[in-house]
């Protein structure tokens, strides 16, 4: 798998560090919600297809960057610097998936 | 000032190596600057930074990913978003720089004592690094003065091309023994001068 970093060019995934699932939102830090922070720790969605992620050019510029990434084919749609932009994708609230979008991912996933 | 001490040490040694049937492929020596310097820009101060670069180096960097200056005795280069490397010969450039960058535009990291800089020339220069390096090192794609961050393994190598065959490999200190003896294994093959 190659990523290509919008300072670097294209490199070797070797040069990247997997840092996270870039759709959750940290809850308030003050928060004592513990339903929320369970959520923000532990809850992913692991989709079968499109998935916006965190990774860093660790053995590069050392940028973090938000790579959209098809977890099935590996297919990379688009990178960006991270906090450079607002990522609608991060500053919406961490909704666990209602079971009609759950089905709607897994339709879209089997297509 | 006290001479500073070569990190190659023992590994160091002058003389010609490797395959000796043809002429040596690269040379391989280390620079040795007086300075080593890294400039970070505070977001949106990226052309406020660079003029400060000029004034106290003479440096025109231009603003582009990887983009450089390479002359005789000074270089530098932008190797990172809003990081740009600069290498003197003359030891001091730290100071100049950190008259010249106000600290609301950015701060400066000396990193003369911190650097080891390798020196590859020679008509197999790129074929060798690239068998270290999965960088494109064709001219096309990596053109006289441009630079680059990379890492061989875990070791991590900004990259600048001083020459249509040369390239300039900085490194930590403490690797560059060992990505010295790295260089020069990799270099056999094609026979190698340490000059």
């Amino acid at each position: 798998m190659r990523i290509t970093c919008p300072y670097c060019g294209t490199r070797d995934v070797v040069e990247f560090t997997y840092q996270g699932d870039a759709t959750v939102t940290r809850p308030d830090p003050a928060s004592t919600d513990q339903a929320a922070w369970n959520a923000y720790v532990y809850d992913r969605a692991n989709p079968a297809g499109k998935h916006s992620e965190l990774w860093q050019h660790s053995g590069g510029c050392r940028a973090h960057l938000v790579v959209e990434r098809d977890t099935v084919s590996h297919v990379i749609t688009s990178v960006a610097f991270a906090g450079i932009k607002p990522n609608p994708a991060r500053t919406t609230t961490p909704k666990r998936k209602s079971p009609a979008r759950k089905a709607a991912t897994r339709g879209k996933a089997a297509s | 000032m006290v001479e500073r001490e070569s990190p190659l040490g023992q590994a160091y040694k002058p003389g010609r190596h490797g395959n000796v049937a043809e002429a040596a492929g690269v040379t391989l020596s280390e620079t040795r600057p007086g300075s080593i310097v890294e400039v970070i820009a505070w977001p949106g101060n990226e052309k406020t930074a660079l003029a400060a670069i000029k004034s106290a180096t003479g440096l025109a960097l231009p603003d582009r990913p990887g983009a450089g200056v390479s002359r005789e005795g000074r270089a530098g280069y932008g190797f990172a978003p809003r990081r740009w490397l600069v290498i003197d010969d003359r030891e001091g450039a730290a100071r100049e720089l950190h008259k010249a960058v106000a600290e609301t535009t950015g701060v400066i990291n000396d990193l003369s004592h911190g650097r080891a800089v390798i020196r590859i020339a020679g008509p197999r220069a790129e074929w060798v690094l690239s068998k270290l390096f999965a960088v494109d090192f064709s001219t096309g794609a990596f053109p006289v003065s441009n630079g680059c961050s990379t890492s061989h393994h875990e070791i991590f190598a900004q990259i600048q091309r001083t020459g249509k065959n040369q390239f300039d490999v900085v490194v930590f200190r403490s690797f560059a023994r060992a990505f010295w003896t790295t260089l020069c294994h990799s270099a056999e093959e094609v026979g190698y001068e340490v000059s």
